[in-house]
């Protein structure tokens, strides 16, 4: 299987310290990954670099079939290749409604001129209904994204997410504040996304990552401490000591 | 089609056209004569001035981007027009002053004529090189569009593309008015430093028609330009492309993360509303006679935020209403024509009190009705604020607050 993301030896510092230490590691076309580590691990770190919001300081992050190097582009452009990701709070726009709010996530050309002309279409009137129907907000098209719960807005980021068909998706910490069954309800998501997706979920809550039942990465000091499932890198003495072990 | 989307659309247009109508009826040259001509200048430089507050409400109240050096493009374009309408009548004058000579003049010498009657003020004869296309007015009109957009494009590239925002950027927007300012008050910058441009209400081959007439044929244009701006706002503002400037106010790294350009739409408001704002100059400043560098400083773009903040931004009707009231109170006041107010031992001569007077306002607006006088509109259109307990409605600096949304 061919690699869909590859992080190859990326090091970064903030005023010498080491963020990132080295970090390589390749994620496939389609799979569910988990990287978990203790707090200043670089977990963040990591997704700022795959997403153009820091730049290494030393080396690549290579993606897709031709591998285009992602370190030079700017954050938009990386988007457009297909990379979306989920912040951990809600990010909603929330002075408009929910039917705008997936109408500017919907694939589609992103330049000024292309957006000043686009109309909708019966086509892309469809796919909004459809995907708010998916993320129960079907009767709600035209509330505005503000008057939304703190769950209901989660929900709507998730349509956004899926109305830009991203081909990898990064998750920083989707279970913070959810309730059981809205746990169990993303999980659940993540998992049928997987399938024809990469997703990627950034967590350190230990419970969900055992729910997600998948591949796990353990980052420490920035750099891979340990890969497998969860299984097999919570036996590993050096995860327990710098990790699990606390 | 627009209309049919936008009501509000329909009503301003039809206020416009009523405005035109009664104006011009009361006119001296169209009608009974109850407005003087002087009436009517005032009332088509405001109609320019709330087609500029239009294009200020275009890049603070829908993009976020809150540029206090607008007035620079405005008074750009009045100077690109100027330059043609100050050229052109010379040359009539100095034209027929040279035939009355026993030799024909040569080309040169006419415009060696013109460069020293322009120019005599400032103690030079030459014609800069900036003059050179001074004598053509489809020239001059193609620079009144082309020099405020190039320096918006170039000032916009840079600032937007470094990821300049919020208030460093207002400095940086503060610092550019400035310096054209200081710039353009040096007699050798060709523009004829602190004497600015004058006798711009004589329209080069019409002498024989009368100021009255020129007046409501001006004012005809203003509400056009102003009809013009209008559409051209609700169509960019109506659709999508509102809608992500819109997002980029409220959070604009999640619309990087969408995958728009954001900055490149921020160059396009930005440019396209300096040009808007360069016509309603053009327009302006034929009507005023007189443009000088005084114009460019800071404080007049600062006006234009006050007008946009007390119509209510983020509504196209909030900032022409804006403009208009206060533009309109302003020149009462300060038209020695509001009795003065007398309390006990002293008398407030409201010349030097109005600036007061604005500044509470401003204040008052900003606490009470944050959506400004706009929201006289809004209650009668039904439409409330939501109930957010405080929560502004994005993290970035020029996001809507909770009490300039409608629910």
């Amino acid at each position: 299987m061919t690699a869909l993301l590859e992080v190859s030896g990326v090091s970064k510092s903030f005023d010498g310290f080491r963020a990132i230490n080295d970090l390589s590691f390749a994620i496939g076309q389609a799979e569910l990954r988990a990287i978990i580590g203790p707090n200043g691990a670089g977990k963040t770190t990591f997704m700022d670099i795959v997403t153009g919001k820091t730049r290494p300081d030393s080396g690549d992050v290579l993606w897709g079939e031709r591998s285009v190097s992602l370190v030079r582009m700017s954050e938009a452009r990386i988007a457009r290749e297909g990379i979306g990701r989920k912040f951990q709070r809600p990010t909603v726009f929330e002075d408009q409604t929910i039917a705008e709010n997936l109408t500017l996530a919907l694939r589609s050309a992103r330049g000024p001129l292309s957006v000043l002309r686009w109309r909708p279409s019966r086509a892309s009137r469809a796919r909004v209904a459809d995907l708010a129907a998916e993320v129960n907000l079907g009767g709600a098209l035209h509330r505005k994204a503000g008057e939304l719960s703190h769950g209901q807005k989660q929900w709507l980021e998730i349509g956004m997410l899926l109305a830009s068909e991203p081909r990898l998706l990064l998750v920083d910490e989707p279970a913070a504040g959810m309730t059981l069954a809205e746990r169990e309800a993303t999980t659940a998501l993540l998992r049928r996304l997987a399938e024809t997706r990469a997703v990627v979920v950034v967590e350190h809550d230990m419970d969900f990552v055992r729910r997600l039942n998948c591949k796990v990465t353990v980052l420490h000091q920035g750099a891979v401490l340990a890969e497998g499932s969860l299984d097999h890198v919570s036996a590993n003495p050096q995860v327990i000591e710098v990790y699990l072990g606390r | 089609m627009l209309i049919r989307r936008h009501p509000a659309l329909l009503t301003a247009l039809a206020i416009l056209a009523l405005f035109t109508l009664t104006v011009t009826l009361m006119s001296e040259a169209y009608g009974s004569g109850a407005l003087a001509t002087s009436t009517v200048k005032l009332l088509g430089k405001t109609l320019c001035l709330a087609l500029a507050a239009l294009a200020m409400d275009l890049v603070w109240g829908y993009a976020g981007i809150l540029s206090l050096g607008h007035m620079a493009f405005f008074a750009l374009g009045g100077y690109m027009i100027g330059q043609w309408l100050m050229y052109a009548r010379t040359a009539e004058i100095v034209g027929r002053t040279l035939a009355a000579a026993p030799i024909p003049p040569t080309p040169a010498e006419l415009r060696d004529g013109i460069a020293g009657q322009i120019f005599g003020v400032v103690g030079s004869a030459d014609l800069p090189w900036s003059w050179s296309l001074a004598g053509s007015l489809p020239a001059q009109l193609v620079l009144v569009l082309a020099v405020p957009g190039l320096l918006a494009l170039g000032f916009g590239w840079l600032a937007f593309r470094s990821r300049v925002n919020g208030v460093y950027l207002s400095i940086l927007t503060q610092a550019m008015t400035l310096a054209l300012a200081l710039w353009l008050f040096q007699n050798d910058a060709g523009f004829r430093g602190n004497n600015g441009l004058s006798g711009l209400q004589n329209i080069p081959g019409q002498a024989h028609v009368p100021q009255s007439v020129i007046a409501v044929r001006f004012l005809w244009g203003s509400a056009f330009a102003l009809a013009c701006g209008f559409l051209l706002a609700t169509w960019i503002t109506g659709g999508k492309f509102g809608s992500v400037i819109r997002a980029i106010r409220d959070d604009e790294t999640r619309v990087r993360f969408l995958g728009y350009p954001v900055e490149t739409f921020k160059l396009a408001v930005f440019t396209l509303s300096a040009m808007i704002c360069a016509v309603a100059g053009a327009l302006y400043y034929p009507q005023a006679g007189i443009i000088n560098p005084a114009e460019m400083m800071p404080i007049a773009s600062i006006y234009l935020a006050v007008w946009v903040a007390i119509g209510g931004r983020g509504r196209i009707y909030g900032a022409v209403i804006g403009a208009i009231a206060v533009s309109l109170l302003s020149s009462w006041f300060t038209g020695g024509r509001a009795p003065d107010l007398r309390l006990g031992g002293y008398t407030v001569h409201w010349v030097d009190w109005w600036q007061v007077l604005l500044g509470l306002g401003f204040v008052a607006v900003t606490l009470f009705v944050p959506r400004g006088l706009s929201s006289i509109w809004d209650a009668t259109a039904g439409l409330r604020h939501p109930a957010r307990r405080g929560a502004d409605l994005g993290p970035d600096a020029g996001a809507l607050q909770e009490r300039e949304a409608e629910a």
